[in-house]
């Protein structure tokens, strides 16, 4: 067999979670991380305002404030047991990360500086709490450059710009990975007795995202082809600030500095949808707050988007009227200079895309399609789970955004997805190297690589008159207008006969670039087979759920309704033919009750 | 407004050698050049291959040459350029893979030689260890490096050999040697003191203004000569 490799533990994917899985393993088994990008482009480095610990450097803190919140935040759809694990792991972890030389920003006294963020309280006055802990705006990006230079360190096997196409399972158990390496067009198979899955979300279904191109939900799509249902897939998280027209992140670490939405008429709008926390409330409150304000025509000049403001008159006279304090119990005041200090990159950013000097002028910003809360499921070790009964699939791990613990429930918290990446990447690391001491090699068919061979000559020699950009397009258009904020059976079911239809063009598109050496437009094209997967099984997850919960808010069934609905939903395609069972949610503490911020 | 966008092409399974190859669209002045590759792929010829991701200037997937310079194709917007003539082609000093991609791994293999991660192996406390801003303030400019190797592939000194170590490997060094957390600074001098270090820098400033995150680059390296002569790091 040529281009053979055998590895204890294979990850695919290299940014947070991935890293973190493999600088863990790779401490007792032999490893080797598959990444379609070198690992530093992953999107991991995007992410922007900071990862959430209760470490309390700046005002009181708990964990078990932090576990409350993000029950909260789930709409009461998050597994408490995993929630609880997360958060209280969250403190050990955040040192961790520091101990690997993460340059965080700092407190006056040398500590790990942390900042407001949406949904996250002191659990006794209810107000916003400092939890997100920061390096500038571009704390993922500290993380991912933190994680690769000790894997470098620690001599982990990196594989660079290998796409991974499939994933072999013989005799129930993960047995590899079928890999192309992008600069020879090589089929390469990577024999495991234990696979990561880590490859990331897929918010590039949607026409306004803050996700990267290559965010095409590689790993959740293989795994369902390899008949594991995916979990909570109707939840996807539309984040309030993105840069008008391109989606690009805006932080809600802008908001946590004291900025605030504006919508036509001057009015700092958030006060009426969350009295208690404003701005600072969950993101799914205020993508929803955003959009009520454009349909009553209170867009900036009657258009599709609102204004983000951040000058530092506008913070500190809202800072005033809400009493704000400095951890010193001085009035909270800031100056253009500190929030260009602490904002380097949303300044640069604005400047860049929107012409736009934040110090100076608002930032027109609409939401953006960004987070996905379902995903494969797994539990809170990082071990995937295939049924209603939690059945562990032995030796396939997932973790981050491609995975659902769930931590996340409904609605994730800003600085929940980064410290989703290190405590769960950690735990898939170390479980599988431990798993993979004990286990031997499943022998492997005959021919690994015929399936996927099969899947891409159907590409290669299609010969028709179809775009796959076109088809990229028109999906996105329907998926953001029909499967976004908000929800209703009729637009979901068009949505749905669109994906259908593009499904069925997708297998006449025009003959493409016939060559091996980095063939992008194979790949680009079998990323869109992806999407259109996982927009199908989102849609028609979503069109079963008939409740409002966190980001799932239906117009047709504008409740939630925890008699029918407090549970999972796993969604199987077999073979083409979506089938949904579900699984109840683990509640330990806390009693679902109305969530107000 | 209509922009004439001229492609760097070559595809070494058919070619026998590089071309240009032009293509008339129309382009919004707000556009990123990104955009119109894009726009060229889905539309006029999906065999054109180039890297991205992000598409925001953070992953450093696109660094390629815009009409002569090296940028990130996703932070150069079309009337950035002044120009309806937009010229692109592969950033320099690297060999060419297929069209716009070149081979990194020579970039990546001298970011490694310069043991571009921390070291500390004091027993770590309980929680953080303490740093405070102003120590912090000292390297923070060099953290912000996503090796697109804009820089690197700027430099005619990188050109002219490629086993110096470059500007972005400096760069790397350099965020470590000024962090007072660190223990390695003297291992990484000793690196920076030979034959492929910092003395190929001859302070051209190319790496300076092909940044796109505007770290001041030529200064870091001087700050890293200066602690080589000096042995003393301030």
């Amino acid at each position: 067999m040529g281009n053979y490799h055998q590895f204890d533990v294979v990850v695919i994917g290299a940014g947070g979670a991935g890293l973190m899985a493999a600088l863990y393993a790779s401490k007792t088994a032999s490893t080797a991380v598959l990444s379609k990008l070198y690992p530093t482009r992953s999107h991991t480095g995007t992410a922007q305002g900071g990862v959430g610990a209760a470490l309390g450097n700046e005002g009181e803190d708990h964990p078990e404030w932090h576990t409350f919140d993000t029950v909260k935040g789930s709409d009461y759809l998050g597994d408490q047991d995993a929630i609880e694990f997360m958060c209280f792991e969250a403190v050990q972890a955040v040192y961790e990360l520091e101990h690997y030389g993460l340059p965080f920003s700092r407190t006056p006294d040398g500590r790990i500086a942390q900042r407001p963020f949406g949904g996250h309280t002191n659990n006794v006055t209810g107000k916003p709490v400092s939890r997100a802990c920061y390096a500038a705006d571009r704390t993922g990006h500290m993380i991912l450059q933190t994680l690769y230079q000790q894997c470098i360190k620690n001599h982990v096997n990196f594989y660079d710009e290998y796409q991974v196409l499939d994933m072999l399972i013989e005799n129930g158990a993960a047995a590899g990975v079928i890999a192309l390496e992008l600069a020879t067009g090589e089929l390469h198979t990577f024999h495991a007795k234990a696979i990561i899955i880590a490859t990331g979300g897929h918010g590039r279904i949607w026409e306004i995202t803050s996700n990267a191109y290559t965010f095409t939900g590689d790993g959740p799509a293989i795994a369902m082809r390899r008949g594991i249902p995916l979990e909570d897939m109707e939840f996807f998280q539309f984040h309030p600030t993105g840069i008008y027209r391109l989606g690009i992140l805006i932080t809600e670490g802008v908001r946590g500095e004291g900025g605030i939405l504006v919508n036509d008429k001057g009015e700092r709008f958030m006060e009426k949808y969350a009295p208690k926390v404003k701005d600072l409330a969950s993101r799914d409150v205020v993508s929803r707050a955003m959009y009520l304000e454009m349909r009553e025509g209170r867009g900036i000049g009657g258009k599709r988007y609102l204004y983000l403001d951040m000058r530092p008159e506008t913070v500190n006279k809202y800072a005033a009227l809400d009493g704000r304090k400095r951890t010193d119990g001085s009035p909270y005041m800031v100056t253009g200079e500190e929030l260009l200090s602490k904002l380097p990159d949303i300044v640069d950013f604005a400047r860049t895309y929107l012409g736009v000097d934040p110090v100076a002028q608002p930032m027109p910003i609409q939401p953006t399609a960004h987070y996905a809360m379902g995903g494969i499921p797994t539990n809170k070790l990082g071990e995937v789970v295939i049924d209603e009964g939690n059945t562990v699939l032995p030796g396939l791990y997932a973790a981050g955004e491609c995975a659902c613990v769930s931590v996340h429930g409904a609605n994730r918290l800003g600085t929940n997805s980064l410290l989703d990446l290190i405590v769960f990447g950690k735990y898939a690391g170390l479980q599988a190297a431990e798993f993979s001491r004990g286990a031997s090699f499943q022998t492997l068919p005959s021919d690994p690589t015929d399936n996927i061979r099969q899947q891409l000559d159907l590409i290669r020699n299609s010969d028709g008159e179809e775009k796959a950009y076109t088809i990229s397009n028109e999906m996105k258009a329907v998926m953001f207008d029909e499967v976004g904020v908000f929800r209703s059976q009729e637009g979901m079911q068009k949505a749905l006969d669109k994906v259908h239809e593009l499904q069925e063009r997708l297998k006449h598109v025009r003959r493409p670039d016939q060559g091996k050496i980095f063939n992008t437009e194979l790949i680009n094209t079998w990323e869109l087979g992806n999407l259109l997967d996982l927009a199908e099984i989102t849609t028609v997850s979503a069109l079963r759920r008939t409740e409002s919960r966190g980001g799932h808010a239906r117009e047709d069934f504008p409740s939630r309704d925890d008699a029918n609905w407090l549970k999972h939903t796993l969604a199987w395609n077999k073979d083409g033919a979506i089938s949904l069972g579900y699984k109840p949610v683990t509640i330990t503490k806390y009693q679902p009750k109305e969530r107000v911020y | 407004m209509q922009v004439t966008l001229k492609i760097f092409r070559y595809n070494p399974e058919t070619d026998k050698k590089p071309h240009y190859a032009k293509y008339k669209l129309e382009a919004e002045p707000t556009d990123r050049v990104l955009d119109l590759l894009e726009y060229v792929k889905g539309n006029f010829d999906g065999t054109l291959s180039f890297r991205r991701s992000c598409a925001h200037g953070i992953c450093g997937s696109d660094a390629m040459r815009i009409n002569g310079r090296n940028r990130l194709a996703c932070k150069m917007l079309v009337h950035e350029l002044h120009s309806s003539k937009i010229t692109v082609e592969p950033i320099l000093g690297l060999a060419i893979i297929k069209d716009l991609i070149v081979d990194m791994e020579p970039f990546f293999a001298n970011y490694r030689s310069v043991m571009p991660y921390f070291v500390n192996d004091e027993p770590a406390p309980k929680q953080e260890r303490l740093q405070s801003p102003e120590d912090r303030e000292r390297f923070d400019d060099t953290t912000k490096c996503i090796l697109c190797a804009c820089c690197t592939a700027s430099c005619p000194s990188f050109w002219a050999n490629d086993e110096y170590a470059g500007p972005a490997a400096i760069v790397a060094a350099h965020r470590f040697i000024f962090d007072s957390r660190d223990r390695a600074a003297a291992e990484r001098l000793e690196i920076l003191n030979q034959q492929f270090g910092v003395y190929r820098c001859h302070t051209i400033f190319n790496c300076t203004d092909a940044c796109p995150r505007e770290i001041q680059v030529t200064r870091a390296i001087g700050e890293v000569k200066r602690a080589i002569a000096t042995g003393k790091i301030d």
